[in-house]
C-alpha cells in the first residue's frame, strides 16, 4: 500500500524521521539501522532501539562513510535477537543481496527500507560544506544532474539511484519535498497508517508519474556518463603505454579498497595472511629474475585477484575509489571490468537473493568448447 | 632452444585423479613432448584458484595450463564445471584488463589419455612460440 506523508513547515527530514519512528514502534521491527548524526556532526550507520533518539537520524544527509551492507552482514549472519529495519540506499541494498548469496548475511530478520538517493559527497567535502547544512541534500534532489563540489565519482555516474524491491520505499524523487512524499509499505506494516494519509488524490494527480519521468531522465543521463567512463577506462586499460599496470602505478597496496568493499567476502584476505609474508630471500630471487622488483610487491596480483573474486558482484558503490589514498580510479576499473564479465554470465548483481553466484552455479552443457 | 633462444615456460596445474595420471602415463609410455612444462599437482581442477594462475602469469610464465577430468568424470562430481566457469571469467577479465588471454588454457585430459597430454603440451608450446615471450618476463613494475 501507499501512504502520503505530509511535510510540515518545509521540514522534510522531520517527516522522514516520523516515518522511521512509526516503523520502529511497529511490532515488526525491533531495531532500526539508520544513518545518525553524532553529536560531533558526523554521519554514521547506527543501530537504534529507542524511538526517541530518531530525531538524530538523518538518512537524507549526502554522506556515505561506509557501505552499510558490510555492517548489516555482521548483524544478520547468525540469528539476531530481533528484527532489524535497515534504512539503506540502492547500492547498499544491492550489496546486501550479494552478501546474502555469499551466505554472509541473511534477510530473514530484516525489513529493507529504501530511501531514494540523489547522490553523496566525499566525507571531507561533506564535513566541510554540508554538515549541519540541511539544504544541501535538497539541492541534490532539486538538481540531480548537478555536480556539486566533492560529489562522489560513483554517484555522478550512478544509474540505479532507487531500489524498488525493498519492503518499504521512501519515494523522494519527483515530489515537492517541502509538501510531502509517498511511502510504499507492505500491507503487514501498513496497519495504523490511517486511510486518510494514503491520499488517493495525490497518487491520482500523478506524483508517481512525475517520479517515473524524473528518474527516467536521470537514469538516461547517468547511463550516458557511465558509458563514456567505460570507454575511457577501457581505452586506458588497453593502452600500450599505460595499461592496467599504469593505472595502478601509484598503488601502495594499503588494502583500503578491499577493506571498504562490501562484496570482498574473505574473512581473512589472502593478501593479509601468511602467504604474502614472504621469506626475505624470495624478494631477492624475484628481483634477480626480472632485474628489478616493484615494492610493495604483488600490487597487480592483488587487483587482478580481487577482480576475479568479486567483480561479478560489484555493485558500483564506489567506496573503493572514495578511500584510495592515491586517488586511483579503482571503482571505475572494477565497474568496467565487472560490466563485461557480468554480461558474459548474463548476471545482474543485487536483485535476486535466490539466484546463485555465477562462480558457484554451473550447468553441465555450457561452454562445451572450453577444455576440448 | 629455438632459433631466437626463446623457449616457452608453461606452468601446469593438474588434477590428481585424471590429468596428472594422464601426464604420468605419457611419461611411462615414453611419449615424446616438449620439456617446457612445470607440473603442479592439485586434488581437483576446481581447487585452482585464479590467484595461482595470475601469480604464474605475472611472474613471467609464458603459458598456464589447467588440466582436469572430462565433464561428468570429476572425482568430486562438479569441481571441473566450476573450474570451467572460473577460467571463462578469468579470460574475460584478462581481456578487459589488457592482458593476453591466449596464455591460459583449460584442457580435459583423462587418466588414460597420455597421448592427449603430450599433444596438448606440444600444441600449446607451439602456440606460445608463435605468441612470443610473455611481456611479464621483463615487466618489473607490476
Ligand atoms: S586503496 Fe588505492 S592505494 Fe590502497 S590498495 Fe586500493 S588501489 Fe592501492
Ligand atoms: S569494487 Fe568498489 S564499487 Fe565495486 S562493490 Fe566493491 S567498493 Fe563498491
Amino acid at each position: 500500500m501507499r501512504a502520503f506523508i505530509p511535510v510540515e513547515d518545509g521540514n522534510t527530514l522531520k517527516a522522514v524521521q516520523g516515518v522511521l519512528r512509526r516503523l520502529l514502534e511497529s511490532d515488526l521491527i525491533d531495531a532500526l539501522m539508520v544513518p545518525m548524526r553524532t553529536p560531533a556532526g558526523a554521519i554514521t550507520p547506527t543501530l537504534v532501539t529507542d524511538p526517541a533518539l530518531l530525531d538524530q537520524a538523518d538518512p537524507l544527509a549526502p554522506a556515505f562513510p561506509v557501505n552499510s551492507a558490510r555492517v548489516l552482514g555482521w548483524m544478520t549472519q547468525r540469528e539476531p535477537r530481533g528484527r532489524i529495519g535497515a534504512v539503506m540506499r540502492s547500492c547498499e541494498m544491492r550489496a546486501m543481496i550479494e552478501l546474502v548469496k555469499l551466505k554472509q548475511a541473511c534477510l530473514d530478520c530484516v525489513t529493507l527500507i529504501s530511501v531514494d538517493c540523489a547522490g553523496t559527497l566525499q566525507t571531507p567535502a561533506y564535513q566541510e560544506n554540508a554538515a549541519g547544512n540541511a539544504e544541501r541534500w535538497q539541492e541534490l534532489f532539486a538538481q540531480p544532474d548537478g555536480q556539486p563540489a566533492g560529489l562522489r565519482d560513483a554517484c555522478w555516474m550512478c544509474e540505479k539511484p532507487v531500489y524498488e524491491k525493498a519492503d518499504v520505499v521512501l519515494e523522494l524523487f519527483g515530489s515537492d519535498l517541502s509538501q510531502g512524499f509517498q511511502v510504499v509499505l507492505p500491507d503487514s506494516l501498513a496497519e495504523g497508517w490511517g486511510a486518510g494519509e494514503s491520499s488517493a488524490s495525490h497518487s491520482a494527480d500523478g506524483a508517481n508519474s512525475t517520479r517515473a519521468r524524473v528518474l527516467e531522465e536521470l537514469v538516461a543521463l547517468r547511463s550516458g556518463r557511465l558509458k563514456e567512463v567505460f570507454s575511457e577506462i577501457r581505452g586506458r586499460l588497453h593502452d600500450d603505454q599505460e595499461g592496467m599496470a599504469g593505472i595502478f602505478a601509484a598503488c601502495i597496496r594499503c588494502h583500503n579498497c578491499m577493506t571498504v568493499c562490501p562484496i570482498c567476502y574473505c574473512k581473512t584476505c589472502l593478501f593479509k595472511g601468511p602467504v604474502f609474508d614472504h621469506e626475505p630471500i624470495q624478494f631477492m630471487q624475484w628481483a634477480e629474475r626480472k632485474g628489478a622488483l616493484r615494492l610493495p610487491s604483488d600490487t597487480m596480483l592483488f587487483h587482478l585477484t580481487r577482480l576475479n573474486h568479486m567483480a561479478l558482484s560489484c555493485v558500483g558503490c564506489g567506496m573503493c575509489t572514495s578511500v584510495c589514498p592515491a586517488d586511483l580510479p579503482v571503482g571505475r576499473v572494477f565497474r568496467a571490468v565487472g560490466d563485461s564479465v557480468q554480461s558474459v554470465f548474463d548476471y545482474q548483481p543485487g536483485y535476486n537473493p535466490e539466484e546463485m553466484l555465477p562462480l558457484v552455479a554451473f550447468q553441465e552443457d555450457e561452454w562445451q568448447e572450453v577444455g576440448q | 632452444m629455438s632459433e631466437n633462444g626463446y623457449e616457452p615456460r608453461i606452468v601446469a596445474f593438474l588434477c590428481n585423479w585424471c590429468t596428472y595420471v594422464g601426464a604420468d602415463l605419457a611419461g611411462t609410455s615414453r611419449i615424446q613432448y616438449p620439456p617446457n612444462v612445470r607440473v603442479i599437482r592439485l586434488m581437483c581442477s576446481g581447487a585452482v584458484d585464479q590467484v595461482y594462475i595470475l601469480k604464474a602469469l605475472l611472474d613471467g610464465a609464458d603459458g598456464v595450463l589447467v588440466g582436469g577430468c572430462h565433464p561428468g568424470d570429476c572425482h568430486y562430481l562438479e569441481g571441473n564445471y566450476k573450474a570451467r566457469r572460473r577460467v571463462v571469467a578469468l579470460n574475460d577479465i584478462l581481456e578487459s584488463t589488457g592482458f593476453e588471454q591466449e596464455r591460459v588454457l583449460l584442457r580435459w585430459i583423462s587418466a588414460s589419455e597420455g597421448q592427449r597430454f603430450a599433444d596438448t603440451i606440444t600444441e600449446f608450446t607451439a602456440r606460445l612460440k608463435e605468441l612470443g615471450p610473455s611481456p611479464m618476463r621483463r615487466q618489473w613494475a607490476v
